[in-house]
C-alpha cells in the first residue's frame, strides 16, 4: 500500500481530518505539543536536518539547513509559500483543503523552531474560498489554545495570518512574495541578502512551501530515521506528484521519491488517455525543459538528482503529459505566453525577451515562418538564458530550447516551404489568448 | 461612503494582522475590500487605501496595476475566467472557451449585453486535473468551477443572469 | 572606513575599499562598464542587466583554506558559471573581473538589442539626443541593426504630462526605475510609480496633483533616455548647441551649484537661459537641485527688467545717463553728511555688500540688512559647521538637530541631504543612520524621518533648546533624568549625550530677528556644552531666508532690528539696494531722497528719486556665502541687459563721485580687498574659489560610466571660511535671556513656503500655477469653533492690521495657532503675534 503521510485524508477513516477534532483524534498537534513543551528550537532544527527533508517548492533545498541560516536578530518571521501557480501544480491546494491542520501544524512547528511569533501563509489570490476556510480553522486553533499568547501555557506566543495574493505567478518566488506581503509590487529582490538574513520587513525570515511544511509533523512524530526509510538516500520521504495533461487519471499521487516515471504514469495513473502514445513530459510545469518520452526517461527515478541528470528538473513535480498528437511548437507557444504574462518586468531580458519570443512563436503557429525565424528564436533564448535577475527568465526559455532541440520537425512543419504541401499541424486550434 | 464607514470591523481586522509600522502590508487585503461593492477599485478608494496604509495613492495604484485580480475599470458583474493554460488546453480548454464565448455571443474579454458576465482567459489556476474549469470573480470573491461542460456553464450563466 | 582590498579587472591589479561595487571600482581605473539602471547616487537594483561581467574568485583548498595554484604557480580562478551584474557585486580580495570577453560583449549587445525592441528610435527629434546614455551605449556596444520585426513594436503615448512640469514619452522609457527610485529613496516623495507589469510596465502618477514634487526636475537629468523631459526645456534646444556657464542658485542658503545653459532664441535673437542644471559639488548639492532653483531663474531674462538709470524730474522718473544719475545721488549725499541710511537686500553679493559698507563708512552713513529677519550670523561665525562637513554622509555617530525650521520648504537640498543621512537611502558605503531630532511647534516633513520629535509652544523655542542642553548634561553626568520629562526629550537628550558629532540647523519658523538670535545662541550653547561647535562634521547651520545672508553678516552688514521707517528716521538719503521695504508693507519717511538699486520697478523703485538698474547674477561675476559658510563664485552667462551695472560697481562709482577713491577694476579685485579686511576671508580669492578637485562619484565626464547629462564642475568648488573655533579661539556660552512671544487666544505664526511670490521666483515662466494665493492654516478644533470650513475665507487681525485670506484646515496647525505663510502677498508678520480670526 502507498504510504500517505501528507495526503492522509485519503487514508481510510481519516477522510474527515479537515475537522479539528478528527485531526486531533488522529494524533494531530501532538508533535506541536511535544515541540513547544519539551524541545528547544535548536533541537527541532537538528531533527529536521537529520530527516533530510528537502523543500518541495521547487529547488529541493534541505529545510533544516535553511532554518539554521537564520541571522541572530528578532523579530523573525515564518512564511508559508502557498502561491502554487506553476502550470500543472495543484498539490498545495489539496493539502490545504483536505488536510489543513497538518499543514498549519507544520507551519507552527517551523515558527517555533525559528523563534518567530508571527507567521504568514501567502496564498495565491485565487484560493479565496480556501483562505476563508483557513481563516476559520486558524480561529479554531486560537480557541483551542494552540495559537495566541502563551501557547499551551508556555512562554511561546504565536499568531498565524493568511495573506492573499492577487494573481501574479512571480509572487511564488520567495523574495517577490515577501515584497508582496510588504504591500509592494511582486518583483524579486536581489540576492544576497537571502531571506534568512533580510526577509520580511528586513528581518530574518524562513520561507517554506506548503507541502514542505506538511511533512514536518510526521517527522517530529515518527522521527528522522523513520522518515529516511522512505524515498531515496538524497531525496528522502514522499512527494506529491501532480499529473495532468493526457494522462488517463489526472490528479495528485503521493509516492516515495524514487518511483520511476513509468511506474507512476502507467502503474498508478492508468497510462495515457485513449491508449495513445506518450510523446513528451514536462516534469516541472512550464518551467523546466521538456523530456521526450523515451524508455530511458520513463525508467528514470523521480528524485531531484535523477531528473536533473536528464537535463531537466523535478521542481515541484507538476508533471504534464503530452501524447503523440501534440505539436511541441504549440506547447512552447503556450508556455511562452504564460511567462510573458507573468514576467514582472523588472529585468530587461525577461521583460523584452518573453515578449519577443511570443511574437515569433505566434508567427510559427500562424504558419509561413522562415528558417531564419527559428534561428532567431533560438538566439533570443540565449539572449535571455542566464542573464536574468530571477529564475523566471530562464524558466521561460526551457520549453522553447528543449522543444527546438528534441522536436525540430514540429517547427519545420510550419516553415513557409512546407506550407506548399499543406501539412496538417497537429496543434489544437488557437482559439483563446488569455487576456487577464 | 468610505471603506472605514462601510466595513469598520474588517478594516480594523486587516490592519491588526500586520506590524503597526508596516501598515503598507494591508494594501492588498484592503483593495479586495475596496473591490467588494462594485467589482473594481474606484479612484476614491485608492485614495482612501493610501491614507489607511500611510502611503501615496500612486503606490496603491501600482498594486492595482501589477496584480491581475484587481481592476480599475468596471466590467461585467461576474467575470468568468477560463483557464486556457497548457495543462487545461491539453484537455480541451481552448475549444471549451470558444464554445462558452459563442454561447454568450461575446469575444474573449467581452461582456454580455446585459452587463452581467465578462468572459476572460486566464493562466493556470491550480486545477489542471479538473479541466475544463474556470473561476467566477465578483466583488464578493472567487469561486472555482471544475470539470465543466457547456451545459453546466449554460446553467450557471442563466443563474447569474437571473440574479 | 572599510579596508582597502586588492582585486583584478581584466588582469590589471586594482585597489578599492571593501564593499565598493565592481562598476565603481572599475571606473577608478578608467574601465567604463556600461549601465542603465545603475546610478552612482542610487542603491543598486541590478535590473537592466547591461553591466554583466565575468567574475571569478581564487580557488581555495577545502581542507587547508590555502589558494590552489596552477602550473605556473598562479592562483587558480574559479569563474562563476553565469555572468554577474557588476552594479550589484561588491569587490572582494583576490576577485577577478573580466569585462572584455566574448561572452561579456555578446551580453551587452544582447541587452541593447532587447531594449531597442521596444524603443521608438526617434533620436532625431528627441531632447536627449546628444547626451543620451541609450544612444551612446548603443553606438558603443549595440548591434548594428535589430532583428525585431518593426511592425511588432508597441506604439505608446508620446506626450504624457505627469504633472505640469514633467512630461513622459512612454515609448522611450526603458523601465530602469531611476526616476521612481529617486523619488522614493532620495526625495522621499513617491508620487510616480510603475503601473502594470512585464512588457506593459509603465510610469504613472496617481497622486493629486500629479508629479508635483520639489525635486521632480532631477528625474529628467538621471533618466538615461529621453522619456522624461521638463516643460521648460522640451523641444527647446539640442544639447550640443547650448552654452554652459557655471553659476550658483540664488534662491536659498544652500548655494546649489548650477550650470546655466543658454542660447539665442526668439524673434529678437536674445540670449536666454534654456535650462538650469545641477553642477556637481559633493559637499553642497551633490548632483541635485530643487525645482525652485531649476525653474525659478527666468527673472533674469524677464522683459520688465530695468535697463537704464532713471531720475525723478518734475515728479516723473525719466531716463538719464549714468553720469547724470550718479551725480544727482552724490550731490544729495554730499549735502547730508552722516544722514544716509542704506538697506542691503537679499540679492547682493559679497562684493556688493562690501562696496556698500565701504561707501557708508566713507560717508558716515549706516547700512543694515533688509529685511533682516533673522539673527545669529555672529554666532555662526563662531560655531558654524566645521570645514569639510558632509551632511549627507553623516552616520550613526552623528545627531542632526532641526530647530524652528521647516527645512524642506526653506532649504530643500539640505533637507534632501539630511534625509539621506537619517534614512541612508541612496548609494553610500556607511549604512548606519544618523539620528534626527526635530524641535518645532508644529509638524513638518522632517518628522517622518525623525528619531525624536520635541514639540514646544511658540515663544519657548530657545528655552526648549536650553532645557535639552541641560538634560543632555545630566545624562552625561550619569544622573537620572527628573520624572516627568517627556519621552521625546529624554530620548533626544540621551542621543545628544552619546553623539560624537552634532549638527544643528536653526531657522526662524515663527520667530523674528530677536527670537532667532536667541535660538541661535541657545543652539551654540548646546554645541559648546557638548564640545561640538565649529569643527569637522559638527556645528551650527543657519537656515537663512536668502542666499547670501551669511555673506552680509560676514561683510559686516547686520540686521538693524528696526522697521524701515525707524531705521531711516533721521536720514536725508535712503539707498535701497535689492531691498523693497514698501513692497514688504513698510514705510519710508516722506521727506527722504530715495535711491533704488534694482532689477525691477518695485514699489520702492516707483517711489524712488533715482533708480539705478542693476545686473542680474547671470550678467556679472560675484560670490555668495552659503549657510555652511562656503564662499562660491558665479560667472557671467548672458549679455548685460541694457545699461545695467553690477551693484558693487554702482556703489564704488558713487564713492568715486564723492571723492572716496577709484573703483576697483573687477569683482576679483573687490574680493582681494575683502580678504585683506575681513579676517576669516583671508584665504578667499577668486583663484581659490575656482579650484576643482576630483569628486566621487565621477558623474561629469563624457565617458559612459554614468553617461548622459554632464554634471561636471569646472567653475570651482568654492571654499569654506573657518569658524572662530577653527581659528583656534575659545568660544564661551552666553546666557540667553528668557523671552516669550506675546500670547493671545490665537497666535499668528509666520512660516516659510518654498514656492512664494518673491521678486525673483514670482517671475518664473513655468511655476506660476504652483504658487498659491495667500492663505492661513488653522487647527481643526479652532476652525470648528469659529465655524470655518477648509477653503473658506477668513479675516485675520494682527497688531491692528487686517487681511482677508483663505483658510486651510489641513491638520498642520497646532491648537490655538494660525500659521501664516510669508511672501505670498498676504499678511506680513515679523514674529509670532496674538491674532483674531473670524469668518469673512
Ligand atoms: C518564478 C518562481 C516561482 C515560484 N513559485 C513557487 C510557488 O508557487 N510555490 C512555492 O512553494 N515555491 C515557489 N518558488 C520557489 C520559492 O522561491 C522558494 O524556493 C520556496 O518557496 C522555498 O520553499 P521550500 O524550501 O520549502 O521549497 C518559485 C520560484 C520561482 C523562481
Ligand atoms: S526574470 Fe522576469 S520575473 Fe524575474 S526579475 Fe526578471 S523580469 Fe522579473
Ligand atoms: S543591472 Fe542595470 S546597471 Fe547593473
Amino acid at each position: 500500500m502507498i504510504e500517505h503521510i501528507v495526503l492522509r485524508h485519503r487514508l481510510p477513516g481519516l477522510e474527515n481530518i479537515n475537522q479539528l477534532a478528527a485531526y486531533q483524534a488522529s494524533g494531530g498537534f501532538d508533535a506541536y505539543r511535544t515541540v513547544v513543551t519539551s524541545m528547544t528550537p535548536q533541537a527541532v532544527i537538528d531533527l529536521i536536518k537529520a530527516s533530510g527533508l528537502r523543500g518541495r517548492g521547487g529547488a529541493g533545498f534541505p529545510t533544516g539547513v535553511k532554518w539554521s541560516f537564520l541571522s541572530n536578530r528578532f523579530p523573525r518571521y515564518v512564511v508559508a509559500n502557498s502561491d502554487e501557480s506553476e502550470p500543472g501544480t495543484f498539490k498545495d491546494r489539496e493539502i490545504m483543503e483536505r488536510n489543513p491542520f497538518q499543514f498549519l501544524e507544520g507551519l507552527m512547528i517551523a515558527s517555533y523552531a525559528a523563534q518567530a511569533s508571527t507567521a504568514y501563509n501567502y496564498l495565491r489570490g485565487e484560493f479565496w474560498e480556501l483562505a476563508a476556510r483557513l481563516d476559520a480553522q486558524i480561529a479554531e486553533l486560537h480557541a483551542a489554545g494552540l495559537l495566541g499568547k502563551n501557547v499551551l501555557g508556555t512562554q511561546y506566543s504565536l499568531d498565524v495570518h493568511n495573506h492573499l495574493g492577487a494573481g501574479a505567478y512571480i509572487c511564488g518566488e520567495e523574495s517577490a512574495l515577501l515584497e508582496s506581503i510588504e504591500g509592494k509590487l511582486g518583483q524579486p529582490r536581489l540576492k544576497p541578502p537571502f531571506p534568512a538574513d533580510r526577509g520580511l520587513y528586513g528581518q530574518p525570515t524562513v520561507v517554506n512551501n506548503t507541502e514542505t511544511l506538511a511533512n514536518i509533523p510526521p517527522i517530529v512524530a515518527r522521527g528522522a530515521e523513520w522518515y529516511r526509510t522512505l524515498g531515496t538516500e538524497s531525496s528522502p520521504g514522499t512527494k506529491v506528484m501532480c499529473l495532468s495533461g493526457h494522462v488517463a487519471n489526472a490528479g495528485n499521487y503521493e509516492v516515495p521519491f524514487g518511483i520511476t516515471f513509468r511506474d507512476l504514469i502507467y502503474g498508478l495513473a492508468g497510462g495515457i488517455r485513449g491508449g495513445r502514445t506518450l510523446k513528451a513530459i514536462l516534469p516541472s510545469g512550464a518551467s523546466a525543459p521538456i523530456l521526450a518520452a523515451t524508455d530511458k526517461v520513463l525508467d528514470t527515478r523521480l528524485t531531484y538528482e535523477d531528473v536533473a541528470a536528464l537535463g531537466s528538473q523535478l521542481g515541484s513535480a507538476s508533471i504534464i503529459l503530452m501524447d503523440e498528437t501534440v505539436d511541441m511548437s504549440w506547447v512552447a507557444m503556450k508556455t511562452t505566453h504564460f511567462f510573458k504574462h507573468e514576467s514582472c518586468g523588472k529585468c530587461t531580458p525577461c521583460r523584452e525577451g518573453t515578449y519577443w519570443m511570443t511574437h515569433i512563436l505566434d508567427r510559427v503557429q500562424a504558419g509561413g515562418v522562415q528558417a531564419a525565424d527559428l534561428a532567431l528564436l533560438s538566439d533570443v533564448t540565449h539572449q535571455i538564458g542566464g542573464k536574468c535577475l530571477c529564475p523566471l527568465g530562464d524558466f521561460a526559455t526551457s520549453a522553447v530550447v528543449s522543444s527546438l532541440k528534441l522536436f525540430p520537425a514540429d517547427y519545420e512543419q510550419h516553415l513557409a516551404v512546407a506550407a506548399a504541401v499543406p501539412a496538417k499541424p497537429a496543434a489544437r486550434a488557437k482559439v483563446a489568448q488569455p487576456v487577464s | 461612503m468610505s471603506l472605514l464607514q462601510k466595513y469598520p470591523a474588517e478594516v480594523a481586522a486587516i490592519l491588526a494582522r500586520y506590524p503597526a509600522d508596516n501598515k503598507r502590508s494591508a494594501v492588498m487585503p484592503l483593495l479586495y475590500l475596496a473591490q467588494r461593492a462594485e467589482n473594481y477599485v474606484p479612484a476614491a478608494a485608492i485614495d482612501e487605501v493610501a491614507v489607511l496604509c500611510e502611503i501615496e495613492p500612486t503606490q496603491v495604484a501600482s498594486i492595482v496595476g501589477f496584480y491581475t485580480l484587481y481592476y480599475d475599470k468596471q466590467a461585467g458583474r461576474h467575470r468568468i475566467q477560463i483557464c486556457t493554460d497548457l495543462p487545461c488546453a491539453l484537455r480541451g480548454a481552448d475549444e471549451f472557451a470558444a464554445a462558452v464565448c459563442a454561447h454568450l455571443g461575446v469575444e474573449m474579454g467581452g461582456t454580455t449585453a446585459d452587463g452581467k458576465v465578462t468572459v476572460e482567459g486566464v493562466m493556470c489556476l491550480a486545477a489542471c486535473d479538473r479541466a475544463p474549469m474556470f473561476q467566477v470573480q465578483n466583488g464578493a470573491g472567487l469561486t472555482f468551477h471544475e470539470n465543466q461542460t457547456l451545459d453546466s456553464v449554460k446553467a450557471l450563466v442563466a443563474k447569474l443572469q437571473a440574479e | 572606513m572599510p579596508e582597502p582590498v586588492s582585486f583584478f579587472v581584466d588582469g590589471q591589479p586594482v585597489t578599492a575599499a571593501a564593499g565598493t561595487i565592481v562598476v565603481d571600482a572599475a571606473k577608478t581605473v578608467g574601465n567604463d562598464i556600461p549601465v542603465f539602471c545603475y546610478h552612482p547616487k542610487l542603491d543598486p537594483v541590478g535590473m537592466c542587466r547591461m553591466c554583466l561581467v565575468e567574475i571569478g574568485m581564487p580557488q581555495r583548498d577545502r581542507a587547508t583554506g590555502a589558494a590552489v595554484l596552477d602550473e605556473d604557480g598562479q592562483p587558480k580562478i574559479a569563474w562563476l558559471p553565469k555572468l554577474q551584474t557588476a552594479c550589484t557585486t561588491p569587490v572582494a580580495a583576490g576577485m577577478h573581473v573580466r569585462t572584455t570577453t566574448a561572452a561579456v560583449e555578446r551580453a551587452r549587445k544582447d541587452v541593447v538589442e532587447l531594449i531597442l525592441t521596444s524603443h521608438p528610435l526617434d533620436c532625431p527629434v528627441c531632447d536627449k539626443g546628444g547626451e543620451c546614455p541609450l544612444q551612446n551605449l548603443t553606438m558603443r556596444h549595440g548591434p548594428g541593426s535589430s532583428r525585431f520585426v518593426f511592425d511588432e513594436k508597441i506604439k505608446l503615448e508620446k506626450h504624457v504630462p505627469l504633472g505640469d512640469l514633467i512630461y513622459l514619452d512612454r515609448e522611450r522609457c526603458i523601465q530602469c526605475a531611476r526616476c521612481t527610485r529617486f523619488q522614493e529613496d532620495i526625495a522621499g516623495d513617491p508620487v510616480i510609480g510603475f503601473d502594470q507589469r512585464g512588457r506593459s510596465l509603465q510610469i504613472v502618477t496617481h497622486s493629486d496633483p500629479g508629479f508635483d514634487s520639489y525635486f521632480s526636475g532631477n528625474t529628467t537629468d538621471i533618466c538615461p533616455v529621453g522619456a522624461l523631459t521638463t516643460a521648460d526645456f522640451r523641444f527647446g534646444a539640442r544639447p550640443w548647441e547650448l552654452k554652459h556657464s557655471d553659476s550658483i542658485c540664488t534662491h536659498c542658503p544652500v548655494g546649489c551649484n548650477l550650470h546655466l545653459n543658454t542660447r539665442r532664441s526668439g524673434v529678437a535673437g536674445d540670449f536666454v537661459i534654456k535650462r538650469v542644471m545641477p553642477r556637481q559639488n559633493e559637499l553642497v548639492n551633490e548632483t541635485w537641485i530643487c525645482d525652485k532653483g531649476r525653474f525659478g531663474q527666468h527673472f533674469a531674462t524677464s522683459l520688465d527688467r530695468l535697463t537704464v538709470p532713471l531720475v525723478r524730474r518734475g515728479g516723473q522718473l525719466v531716463e538719464a545717463t549714468w553720469d547724470e544719475a550718479l551725480a544727482v545721488v552724490a550731490a544729495r549725499m554730499q549735502a547730508a553728511p552722516g544722514a544716509v541710511a542704506a538697506l542691503a537686500g537679499e540679492r547682493l553679493s559679497n562684493e556688493d555688500l562690501f562696496a556698500l559698507r565701504r561707501l557708508m563708512e566713507g560717508t558716515g552713513g549706516r547700512v543694515a540688512q533688509w529685511p533682516g529677519a533673522m539673527g545669529g550670523g555672529d554666532v555662526v561665525q563662531q560655531v558654524g559647521v566645521g570645514m569639510g562637513t558632509d551632511i549627507a554622509r553623516a552616520g550613526g555617530d552623528t545627531v542632526i538637530v532641526l530647530v524652528a525650521t521647516d527645512l524642506e520648504e526653506e532649504a530643500p537640498v539640505w533637507w534632501l541631504r539630511v534625509r539621506q543621512a537619517a534614512t541612508k537611502a541612496g548609494a553610500t558605503l556607511d549604512k548606519s543612520r544618523a539620528q534626527l531630532i526635530v524641535l518645532n511647534g508644529r509638524s513638518t516633513t522632517a518628522d517622518s524621518c525623525a528619531t525624536h520629535v520635541v514639540r514646544y509652544v511658540y515663544g519657548e523655542e530657545a528655552r526648549s533648546v536650553t532645557a535639552l542642553t541641560e538634560l543632555a548634561a545630566q545624562v552625561r553626568a550619569g544622573k537620572a533624568l527628573p520624572a516627568g520629562v517627556a519621552a521625546a526629550s529624554a530620548g533626544a537628550a540621551q542621543a545628544l549625550a552619546a553623539a560624537k558629532n552634532i549638527i544643528v540647523f536653526y531657522g526662524r519658523d515663527g520667530l523674528g530677528y530677536a527670537g532667532s538670535a536667541a535660538v541661535a545662541q541657545a543652539c551654540a550653547n548646546l554645541l559648546i556644552a557638548t564640545g561640538n561647535g565649529g569643527r569637522h562634521n559638527s556645528g551650527l547651520v543657519p537656515v537663512w531666508p536668502h542666499s547670501n545672508t551669511q555673506g552680509a553678516w560676514d561683510m559686516g552688514v547686520r540686521p538693524s532690528g528696526l522697521g524701515a521707517a525707524e531705521f531711516a528716521a533721521d536720514a536725508a538719503v535712503v539707498i535701497a539696494a535689492g531691498a523693497d521695504p514698501l513692497g514688504d508693507g513698510e514705510q519710508l519717511p516722506g521727506s527722504t531722497f530715495v535711491v533704488a538699486v534694482e532689477l525691477f520697478a518695485t514699489l520702492t523703485a516707483q517711489r524712488a528719486d533715482v533708480v539705478l538698474p542693476a545686473r542680474a547674477f547671470t550678467e556679472r561675476e560675484g560670490t555668495l556665502t552659503s549657510g555652511e559658510r562656503r564662499v562660491q563664485r558665479y560667472y557671467p552667462a548672458l549679455p548685460v541687459r541694457g545699461q545695467a551695472r553690477a551693484d558693487w560697481q554702482i556703489f564704488f562709482q558713487i564713492g568715486e563721485a564723492l571723492g572716496l577713491g577709484k573703483s576697483p577694476a573687477s569683482a576679483a579685485a573687490v574680493m582681494l580687498d575683502i580678504s585683506r579686511s575681513v579676517a576669516h576671508y583671508s584665504a578667499i580669492n577668486y583663484q581659490a574659489l575656482a579650484k576643482v578637485e576630483a569628486q566621487w562619484p565621477d558623474v561629469g565626464g563624457s565617458d559612459l560610466y554614468y553617461g548622459g547629462t554632464s554634471f561636471q564642475n569646472n567653475g570651482g568648488l568654492g571654499a569654506q571660511t573657518p569658524t572662530l573655533i577653527e581659528r583656534g579661539q575659545a568660544v564661551a556660552a552666553v546666557a540667553v535671556a528668557d523671552s516669550s512671544a506675546p500670547q493671545g487666544e490665537l497666535q499668528a505664526v509666520p512660516i516659510a513656503v518654498l514656492y512664494d511670490r518673491s521678486t525673483t521666483f514670482g517671475r518664473s515662466a513655468v511655476m506660476g500655477s504652483h504658487i498659491p494665493a495667500a492663505y492661513v492654516e488653522l487647527n481643526a478644533a479652532d476652525a470648528a469653533r469659529m465655524q470655518v470650513a477648509n477653503g473658506a475665507r477668513v479675516r485675520v487681525r494682527v497688531q491692528g492690521r487686517v487681511a482677508e485670506l483663505t483658510a486651510r484646515v489641513n491638520g498642520r496647525a497646532p491648537l490655538g495657532v494660525v500659521l501664516v505663510p510669508q511672501s505670498l502677498g498676504g499678511l506680513v508678520l515679523h514674529s509670532a503675534q496674538p491674532a483674531t480670526v473670524e469668518r469673512a
